[in-house]
């Protein structure tokens, strides 16, 4: 069982209170447990049982500007009576940094909304082995399937944030997830690919049948792939990959890298960065939403913010301590977006295959090839040949690269956005992209 | 040594007997328990951003039977809670009939000496560093526009209380020193990272100024960068220089090398023991052992001690990485190959300091026989897919090769390539090996583990680079 609210705002308030005794003048807290139960199977048979109880604390000290933190796994008094004289200590040699402090008071979060996070729900483990075991042997129907793993977690978390201005607020929060990771092979090729399915509550879990023949499908259809040449292409995002560009997206409008003048969306606010058509959203109160809360990691409220309007970007992710610097408040982006997603296109995603009479429609990147202060990318990639809208054969072996700031004005969305992920995206042509093949 | 039922509730042979009674009728398994203390000291933006200590303590206990693992993690060693997780392991492994084996290799050597790098160095001493590592930087050039230093230090205490109450003690120092710039020319902006590290204290790395090598370093690739232009697209030869491009061998190679993998058939070299899978001349070892490394370990995180493994000799594959569970499977031996990021994680065969060993030409030689490729010096990071075997790698300093001459610095790119058939490529292997300066982190089912990498200048005759310009 996850640990109830009452415990952590003991060790909470125990640990403001330690602190302020000796010497800090303000502080903050975060105590969090995590319970999470994981049954693997493979080749339709058990494989593995996991299960993990995570306890952890962060304590943040301050003496005026001066600022440093500890976090430790062990809650026993007798732990972080050692460790807070040891952060104040610490805290004490620490420079002066004249842009620390806790959030503004009247920023701060004042009621906690029901967002539907949490679903009592507890499937036992006969019960993941019955999904898993549907699961399987549906992925494993076809006979070029010769290897399937499938994960089932279910996961129960809950957490206090406390500070010395008087805040002290958590909630819990549940998560059911299940995969299948399938490889398929022939006489040329072996291929792996994959699916999988992530909800609050347990009855909107994907359906074990449909998640087992998805992930087959998607990998047998990847077999006996061949290289292309190079040449200058448009290229098609599934859903799964183009979310990770409007990741990219986030991380180069967040306060910190704007700050330090380390992205290459510095000082764009009110500059067209996207083509016209181009909306994007960080909505909080999604109920039931993977990235929803009612305030981010420093207490502050977390509003809806429109990023980008019409092509425009309209603002940074803000925290407490880069607004300060940027003369910016606070908007509750300390630690990022919540639910981040483009809004839909206008053309469906048939006629955006058919768009171009050739183009490459993306599956999976792999690769660390983003450069957020340059806005250059370049990453390995795998997909399909589309030809006059129709998937012709895989494609591997090649990469695909561009520049963020020219790529950004070349999208086209698709009109089929769903909440799948915490940040989503409908499928995305970008124009303008160079491929490197044979 | 850590005492980790000093404070407990729990005697260490009421541990052993939960221990025992657990994995009776197992084929293996144990209670490991792990204490890490380790700390962040940052530089950036002129000031110091963060200073913290974290201290993490914890158990995890596995019990295996057959193919099948239980495993239960907690924070709290106490009677309660390993009574708990004993549960649970009985109740994954319902009808249990196997035989623990008790056979783990023992040796007195060790590679790293017992000491906590966090506790050898003051506070204000690191911080005296840092900032002069930011006066140094930004008095040296003026396109400098961000400076960012930072020590990260940890001390990992490991017991593994087999069945029987046999244990296993290993305590593991590791530093890292990282230092990163960002310069901006005429609006253009380019970045430089370097860093040095290993199982030593912050001193050894620091001596007689070497930090302001380390910066010079970050500082040189930083400027070759702001000079750069677009990289080609397409198919090409490829040089790369000595140390860590080796990322090359740990994702071309390395990972589809891991016993796991292997028993599965999923990786794209199962059926390729003993056959030719690189060029003649290309030996590829995975060492445990070398002093100090940061990829070393005296014990593997299942009790055995680590070695000296080779993988590939003279082109030939000879020996996958092995843990216990899978070496068991397959019917061979642990390579002492058993690794996790911490006890909150199963353990997987993973590798350690995977290297190239030297041949006999020179990196001039190589470069002389290229028309048109790309001589690339410096690695951002990697990643493979380990069943189609397509592996690629980002450069973060590269230059073109026209007509056997070095020519003008290129933009980072990503390369790609096949596992199984890039190594068959190499035409050359220098005579210049060196290790990586001790930074690398491998990734693999969530999990991060401190490894290194080594390798002299190679020539590949075709590999695929991901530039712009066709």
């Amino acid at each position: 069982m996850v640990k109830d609210q009452e415990f952590l705002e003991k060790k909470a308030s125990y640990c403001i209170s330690l602190a302020k005794k000796l010497g800090a003048t303000e502080s903050s807290v975060i105590v969090n447990n995590s319970v999470s139960e994981t049954v693997n199977f493979r080749n339709k048979k058990l494989d593995e049982s996991n299960r993990s109880d995570d306890l952890g604390i962060s304590i943040t000290t301050y003496i005026g500007k001066k600022k440093s933190s500890i976090s430790s796994s062990n809650l026993l008094d007798d732990n972080l009576n050692i460790l807070i004289e040891k952060c104040v200590e610490t805290t004490k040699n620490t420079p002066e940094d004249e842009f620390n402090s806790l959030p503004d008071k009247d920023l701060l979060a004042r009621e906690v909304k029901d967002l539907n996070l949490y679903d009592d729900t507890h499937i036992e483990n006969d019960q993941k082995i019955d999904y898993l075991k549907k699961l399987e042997s549906a992925a494993s129907n076809d006979k070029k399937i010769i290897n399937t793993e499938s994960s089932f977690t279910q996961n129960k978390s809950n957490f206090i944030l406390a500070n010395t201005e008087g805040f002290c607020a958590g909630y819990k929060t549940s998560s059911f997830t299940a995969s299948s990771v399938t490889v398929a092979k022939d006489e040329k090729s072996m291929e792996r690919d994959y699916e999988y399915s992530n909800k609050c509550f347990f009855k909107d879990l994907e359906d074990s049948e449909e998640l087992g023949t998805q992930a087959a499908d998607q990998t047998i259809r990847k077999l006996s792939p061949k290289k292309i040449g190079s040449e200058k292409i448009a290229i098609i995002f599934d859903k799964r990959i183009a979310k990770g560009i409007l990741n990219t997206f986030a991380s180069a409008i967040s306060s910190s890298a704007i700050s330090r003048g380390t992205s290459f969306l510095k000082d764009k606010v009110n500059q067209k960065i996207f083509s016209n058509s181009i909306n994007v959203l960080d909505k909080p109160d999604i109920l039931k939403g993977l990235g929803s809360r009612n305030f981010d990691r420093e207490g502050v409220k977390t509003d809806t913010l429109k990023l980008v309007e019409q092509g425009v970007l309209k603002h940074y992710l803000v925290d407490t301590y880069n607004g300060k610097k940027l003369n910016l408040k606070s908007n509750g982006r300390y630690g990022g977006t919540s639910n981040l997603y483009f809004e839909n296109g206008k053309i469906s995603f048939k006629d955006l295959l058919n768009s171009k009479s050739k183009s490459l429609y993306i599956t999976e990147t792999i690769g660390h090839g983003t450069n957020i202060v340059t806005g250059d990318y370049s990453v390995g990639a795998t997909g399909f040949l589309v030809e006059n809208g129709e998937f012709k054969y895989p494609i591997n072996e090649i990469t695909i690269a561009g520049n963020f700031r020219d790529l950004f004005q070349h999208i086209t969305l698709a009109n089929d956005l769903e909440f799948k992920y915490a940040t989503n995206s409908p499928t995305m042509m970008i124009e303008g992209m160079v491929v490197a093949g044979k | 040594m850590n005492n980790f039922f000093e404070k407990s509730d729990i005697s260490r042979s009421e541990a052993e007997n939960i221990v025992s009674d657990t994995l009776n009728k197992c084929d293996d398994g144990e209670l490991y328990l792990e204490n890490t203390k380790s700390e962040t000291l940052l530089l950036d933006d002129n000031k110091i951003k963060n200073s913290s200590y974290n201290s993490d303590l914890g158990f995890g206990f596995r019990a295996i039977s057959d193919e099948v693992v239980a495993y239960s993690h907690s924070n709290e060693i106490s009677k309660n809670s390993l009574r708990q997780s004993s549960e649970n392991l009985k109740s994954t492994l319902k009808s249990v009939k196997g035989t623990y084996n008790h056979e783990i290799p023992k040796s007195n050597k060790k590679y790293y000496e017992n000491i906590n790098p966090i506790e050898q160095k003051s506070l204000n001493e690191k911080i005296k560093i840092l900032n002069e590592v930011n006066n140094y930087l930004r008095s040296k050039d003026d396109k400098i526009k961000q400076v960012t230093a930072n020590f990260l230090g940890e001390q990992k205490s490991v017991e593994i209380i087999r069945s029987g109450g046999e244990s296993l003690t290993d305590v593991r120092p590791l530093i890292r020193f990282n230092v990163s710039v960002m310069l901006e020319k005429n609006g253009r902006k380019e970045s430089g990272v370097y860093g040095v590290g290993g199982r030593q204290s912050y001193d050894f790395y620091l001596k007689d100024d070497n930090w302001k090598s380390v910066c010079d370093e970050a500082l040189r690739i930083a400027s070759v960068n702001l000079e750069s232009k677009p990289a080609p697209a397409g198919e090409m030869k490829v040089v790369l220089g000595p140390g860590w491009p080796a990322i090359l061998i740990h994702e071309a190679i390395g990972h589809g090398l891991e016993g796991d993998f292997n028993r599965k058939k999923t990786s794209a070299f199962h059926n390729l023991m003993g056959q030719k899978v690189a060029s003649e001349g290309v030996t590829i070892v995975d060492d445990g052992t070398i002093d100090n490394r940061r990829g070393s370990l005296t014990i593997d995180d299942e009790g055995t001690p680590t070695e000296k493994t080779v993988l590939i000799e003279n082109g030939i594959l000879k020996n996958f990485m092995q843990d216990r569970l899978n070496a068991r499977l397959m019917k061979t031996r642990s390579t002492g190959s058993g690794r996790r990021e911490n006890y909150r994680h199963i353990v997987l065969p993973r590798m350690r300091n995977t290297m190239m060993l030297s041949g006999n030409r020179t990196q001039d030689e190589m470069i002389k026989a290229v028309d048109k490729g790309i001589f690339a010096v410096s690695f951002g990071g990697g990643q493979v897919d380990i069943t189609s075997g397509k592996f690629v790698f980002n450069c973060t300093e590269a230059y073109e090769i026209v007509n056997g001459k070095i020519g003008s610095p290129i933009k980072g790119a990503t390369l790609i390539g096949d596992g199984p058939s890039s190594l068959k490529e190499v035409s050359m292997v220098g005579n210049d090996m060196m290790m990586d300066p001790g930074i690398g982190t491998c990734g693999k089912a969530g999990q991060g583990v401190p490894v290194g990498v080594a390798q002299p200048s190679i020539l590949i005759n075709k590999m695929t680079v991901g530039g712009t310009k066709l």
